[in-house]
């Protein structure tokens, strides 16, 4: 079986294509009308996208990084030509989201965590050729690719199975191999994951690395690109040659994962498990003294998690001090590796998993 | 799970000119959408029961009034074709009518909006397995006229018949198509919508009986619905002087290719119109709660 990259199904490359990024965003912004029942000072309009410039090579593994609410889907979908944007350019495999509407689709496949796609009626087969008809695939490849993917996604036993019939995770994993089924040269995955069990979960990052690295010899349009949303820390870590992180809206930081740690490098990055007083509401930064977060509650212990780095030469003992003040009691402490997490409360001031992250409140 | 490669070589396609390629994947689009309709009814048997059984039994309920009244045998040919042709019009509205509306919840809809294809090619093959689907269906009413009621036609040739019933699955299924984007657009008023598309259509197309009945008023109003005109030209097509017809054949056969024309670029215009709309507002092609 061929390693090489196929040509996409109706998308011969041109000089255009050639000569152009995977991804191109130039101030791009999109706002939407929000609706202010009863509040009159509430805002008309909700900037979801503000001012993005981005730019993707191909072959590349992107990763956009941020809570919900941070803008990420609402890039993709403007991206995948489903949304317009409110100003500004972006270009994807050279052509314009707006005016080459058509040009963008032939060339880019989308999924989206959590999408029940297809009809339940249909077996997992016919469904993965009916979405490669969508595209074009000759009948005899689309069968071809259909049982590669369905091995790759390990539903061989289930392949004359009704979708209805199928778990979620399975159905998930279906999802997933629709995708792939045209062989898009740009592959947006939102939240590819969400919901996915952990073997699973790593097996398809794995194949979504090897399908990009399969690419990587061919000519310059036919490379494989990946613009990947995420909310998971490890699986960016893990997968992106390159991450953005981003918050409402905003583009914070643009690197590779070890050059988004070096800029937090130094000093100790400590975790504490903390147990609050009843109904205490404790600033993490103040009592860290420096950017810090609460990370996601134990609720078995009644605990929650404080992460901060302390820089170089600021003693533990003083915020442990300060915990006390508050009547707090600390039932663990932990030192370990820079991470993106870090480097993400570093730049965003709040933990990726911390409820405030939705809404701007700190916790 | 396997570590089988994905990235075989497809057929090369450089070269091949624009519209080949679009022709080419848009018919792919339409067999494959059409396929889905097929198989389903392939699958499920209980939809017989739903849609093709329960429709006729309004048309039986007609046949033996008309039979115990002692009316002309016409008329039990009347409401025998009206209830055939009801079925097709219970799978416009239903399926065809609220089918974007149900992908929309389905989270599907955007999968479509992505994909390269047109989206009247998707219509299309909604239309084209709708159509065939139904008429499998169709079958029951057709044996509980002939072998049942002993219901006899007179068709004035087969191609001639074949025409006029492709002609009005057109203009029905462009209705269809039309009504998919209107009923996106008016989102969990779809239902509403289509029951109230059903009885009054029945009313106004003479179902069960010859439409003339209806008078000038009516008769004006069912020559403006396509099923109408659709249900009258079958009846000539099969019971000739008996059918008791609205217009000349050959008026309803023209009105009916240009009701076709008409809904088709309606239906267009309706889907670029609320692809538009999606694109701008970002909620039409996202599951509402």
């Amino acid at each position: 079986m061929s390693l090489t990259p196929s040509t996409s199904s109706a998308s011969p490359p041109s000089a255009r294509d050639a000569a152009s990024p995977a991804v191109e965003t130039r101030a791009l912004r999109r706002t939407f009308r929000v609706s202010a029942r009863g509040r009159k000072d509430a805002p008309a309009e909700l900037e979801a996208l503000g001012a993005v410039d981005l730019r993707i090579e191909r072959g590349e593994i992107f990763g956009l990084l941020g809570p919900n609410g941070a803008g990420k889907t609402t890039c993709i979908k403007i991206l995948t030509t489903l949304l317009l944007p409110t100003s500004g350019e972006a270009r994807v495999a050279g052509f314009d989201v707006v005016r080459d509407a058509a040009e963008v689709r032939r060339r880019i496949s989308l999924v989206t965590g959590g999408e029940s796609s297809g009809y339940g009626i249909l077996t997992v087969r016919e469904c993965l050729w009916m979405f490669s008809q969508f595209y074009g695939v000759p009948n005899r490849e689309a069968w071809a690719r259909v049982d590669r993917l369905i091995d790759v996604v390990g539903l061989r036993e289930r392949q004359h199975s009704r979708i209805n019939r199928l778990s979620t995770g399975e159905r998930q994993r279906m999802n997933f191999a629709r995708g792939f089924v045209s062989e898009p040269d740009v592959l947006f995955l939102d939240e590819p994951t969400l919901g996915m069990d952990v073997n699973a979960a790593r097996e398809l990052r794995a194949f979504v690395a090897r399908w990009v690295r399969e690419g990587a010899g061919a000519c310059a349009p036919r490379r494989r690109t990946v613009l990947l949303t995420t909310h998971y820390m490890a699986e960016a870590e893990e997968l992106c040659d390159r991450v953005a992180i981003v918050d409402r809206g905003r583009m914070l930081a643009c690197d590779s994962p070890p050059a988004l740690r070096r800029r937090v490098q130094g000093g100790q990055h400590v975790e504490l498990e903390v147990l609050a007083p009843d109904g205490a509401s404790l600033d993490p930064a103040a009592i860290a003294g420096v950017p810090a977060a609460w990370g996601a509650p134990h609720p078995e212990r009644g605990t929650r998690t404080l992460k901060f780095r302390l820089p170089d030469g600021s003693p533990l003992v003083e915020v442990l001090r300060r915990l006390e003040q508050t009547g707090a009691r600390v039932d663990g402490v932990s030192t370990r590796e820079t991470t993106l997490e870090d480097v993400f409360i570093a730049i965003v001031g709040r933990a990726l998993d911390d409820p405030g992250a939705r809404t701007g409140e700190r916790a | 799970m396997s570590t089988a490669p994905v990235g075989a070589t497809l057929p090369g396609v450089a070269g091949e000119p624009r519209w080949r390629r679009d022709l080419a994947l848009n018919l792919r689009a339409t067999v494959a959408r059409a396929y889905v309709r097929v198989i389903g009814s392939l699958r499920e048997p209980t939809w017989v029961m739903l849609d093709a059984v329960f429709p006729n039994v309004g048309m039986c309920a007609f046949v033996l009034l008309y039979r115990a009244l002692g009316a002309p045998r016409e008329f039990e040919a009347v409401a025998v074709l009206g209830g055939i042709l009801s079925t097709y019009w219970l799978n416009v509205l239903w399926g065809m009518g609220a089918q974007l509306f149900w992908e929309k919840q389905q989270g599907q809809l955007q999968l479509y909006f992505v994909a390269p294809c047109s989206r009247m090619a998707i219509l299309t093959g909604m239309a084209i397995g709708g159509a065939l689907m139904t008429t499998v269906r169709s079958i029951v009413g057709i044996a509980l006229g002939l072998w049942v009621f002993h219901i006899h036609v007179a068709p004035v040739g087969l191609a001639e018949l074949l025409g006029i019933f492709a002609l009005t699955m057109i203009a029905l299924y462009t209705v269809g198509m039309t009504l998919a984007s209107l009923f996106l657009f008016f989102g969990r008023e779809a239902w509403h919508l289509c029951n109230a598309c059903t009885e009054p259509v029945y009313f106004l197309s003479g179902m069960y009986f010859p439409i003339r009945a209806l008078g000038a008023l009516g008769v004006a109003a069912a020559a403006l619905i396509p099923l109408g005109l659709g249900v009258d030209a079958m009846r000539q097509a099969l019971l000739g002087p008996g059918a008791h017809a609205l217009l000349p054949l050959r008026l309803e056969v023209a009105a009916l290719a240009a009701f076709g024309l008409l809904f088709f670029a309606l239906a267009r215009v309706a889907l670029e119109r609320l692809e538009t709309l999606s694109k701008r507002e970002g909620k039409l092609t996202q599951r509402s709660g």
